[in-house]
């Protein structure tokens, strides 16, 4: 069902648990199948010096956050802010038709702790 | 790497003497059944030895048993049959809130065509409550379908006090026991149900084979069209290995019942406490006695049911879950939800289902495994975050994480 690279990521999730002190955070929910996740980063000089997730959610959201992250670690908040969840689901060499639209919220997840942050240092 | 099946609610491993039965019917056996020739008449004398079996296992006749493609032809044959045949007398019909797709999307159906039906909702062990069933039956109702044993939550309904209703009021009474043989002991002479499904691949036989009984007298129509096998009420020719293996796959499996019942119960209960004492925050779905000797279903509060599956997968662990991330349709099982459970704790139900192959050491094993794979999924569980949290500094915890709406 999943390719190997969904698998490694959902083995081995780069960037998983909580972080103390973030510039921002962002938390998407998917009502329909009740996935959720939360994003941390570390903003220094308009880059994304750190980033962490925690998801509850099926393989595929944990794939997704954990790609999500390796793919903007040190990215610039706007170039962060062009990534979109196709990206990621491309990035991981596709996931499943009913997987899509279920788990694929990272990218959503990025651009609102990237707003969050904004918003306060505004 | 050690492999471990327990996902005998799914399908079971064909038993080596139910293999045996079959083969000659692959090879020098192959006669067509309705054929007058000394193949034919071989076919013949083999389909209906097999029939007999069947019959003598559930304490039915054998013209009480029709052969089918399984589980899900046989619980269309019985309520799409039954429907057809008295929709002149009345267009009410009733069935419970937690049936099997093959039988709660055949009376969906039914109710696009002009049929009414009520659903009966269960209790949070998944129990139809018989009072229910008394004041939904009306003058035109003309059939109550209610499964034996249910297949998420293993909850066993009392079929005997449901029928005995039915039989009461002169209503036709289907039961989907495609759980339930092999498990419990079933005998039709006493049962007062007219119809009954059963599937053999459930209970050791072969896949896409299944058998409806039908209590002589019962009115039935039919789904096919064509020769007249079956007494004409399931045309096309027999598939007979199949059904050689159903005869042998039921005769086996009746045998014993009490005793190997109580080993599996056994071994249940040993999985089911081993879960709730070394696991935090989990709780037992359906009934806690009146279930399936084989039957683990538990939510695992604040991880979700297809990562868990997977990630048992990747450790050798077979098991299913009723979360809505492993529906396809991304809804909760309909069984979860009809026992009032929260969608939170839906997501997080895991369906162990053991088989007659599975030892103490297996239980012990994956509850290791189970453990371990919770762990490692909790760590970056964001609800279990917020739960610890709260847990660990009630004043200052923050709220519990509401599901936010994706635009
Ligand atoms: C309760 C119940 N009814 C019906 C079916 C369908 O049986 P089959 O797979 O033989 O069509 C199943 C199998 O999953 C079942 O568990
Ligand atoms: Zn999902």
């Amino acid at each position: 069902m999943y390719n190997e690279k969904v698998i490694d990521h959902f083995q081995n999730p780069r960037n998983a648990g909580e972080m103390f002190d973030p510039s921002g955070v962002g938390e998407v929910g998917n009502m329909k199948c009740g996935d959720i996740m939360k994003i941390f980063i570390k903003v220094e000089n308009d880059r994304i010096e750190d980033i962490s997730f925690l998801t509850f959610g099926c393989g595929a959201a944990i794939a997704s956050s954990s790609m999500l992250t390796e793919l903007v670690k040190g990215k610039t908040l706007d170039e962060a802010m062009k990534i979109t969840n196709m990206d990621v689901a491309n990035h991981l060499g596709g996931l499943p038709e009913a997987k899509l639209h279920c788990s694929n919220l990272a990218a959503d997840a990025l651009h609102k702790a990237i707003e969050d942050y904004r918003s306060k240092v505004q | 790497m050690k492999r471990i099946y327990l996902d005998h609610g799914a399908t079971t491993p064909m038993h080596p003497q139910v293999l045996e039965a079959m083969l000659p019917f692959f090879g020098q056996v192959f006669g067509n059944p309705s054929s007058i020739h000394s193949f034919g008449r071989e076919a013949r004398r083999a389909l209906e030895e097999s029939r007999e079996k069947t019959a003598l296992a559930l304490g039915a006749a054998p013209g009480e048993i029709i052969f089918t493609s399984g589980g899900t032809e046989a619980d269309n044959l019985a309520i799409q049959g039954v429907a057809e045949a008295l929709s002149g007398k009345g267009r009410h019909l009733i069935t419970s809130a937690i049936e099997h797709h093959a039988v709660l999307d055949t009376f969906k159906a039914l109710s696009k065509k002009g049929f009414e039906v009520t659903l009966l909702p269960v209790d949070r062990y998944g129990m139809v409550d018989p009072d229910d069933l008394v004041s939904a039956l009306r003058d035109d109702t003309i059939l109550v379908s209610v499964m034996m044993a249910n297949n998420e939550i293993g909850t066993l309904q009392p079929i005997e006090e449901l029928s005995r209703i039915c039989r009461e009021k002169g209503v036709y009474f289907h039961t989907d026991a495609v759980q339930a043989i092999g498990n419990i002991p079933v005998n039709l002479k006493e049962l007062p149900v007219d119809l009954l499904s059963l599937s053999a691949h459930k209970f050791y036989g072969p896949k896409g084979v299944g058998a409806l009984f039908v209590r002589r007298g019962t009115k039935l129509g039919k789904l096919f069209f064509g020769g007249g096998q079956e007494k004409k009420q399931r045309p096309g020719t027999e598939n007979l290995p199949g059904i050689v293996g159903l005869a042998k796959a039921i005769e086996l499996a009746v045998v014993d019942i009490p005793g190997k019942a109580a080993a599996m119960a056994a071994l249940r209960d040993r999985l089911i406490g081993s879960l709730l004492e070394q696991i935090e925050e989990v709780q037992l779905n359906g009934h806690p006695v009146q279930r399936l000797p084989g039957n683990v279903n538990v939510s695992i509060k604040y991880v979700e049911g297809e990562g868990l599956l997977l990630d048992l997968d990747l450790k050798g662990i077979a098991a299913s879950s009723g979360s809505a991330c492993t529906s396809g349709s991304l809804e909760p099982s309909h069984v979860l939800m009809a026992c009032g459970l929260d969608h939170q704790t839906a997501h997080g139900s895991l369906r162990l289902t053991l088989g007659h192959n599975n030892t103490a050491e297996d239980v012990d094993y994956a509850v290791e495994i189970i453990k371990g794979s919770v762990a490692r999924l909790r760590e970056m569980s964001l609800l279990y975050k917020n739960y610890r949290r709260k847990n660990d500094n009630p004043q200052t915890g923050e709220e519990e994480t509401s599901c936010i709406t994706k635009k």
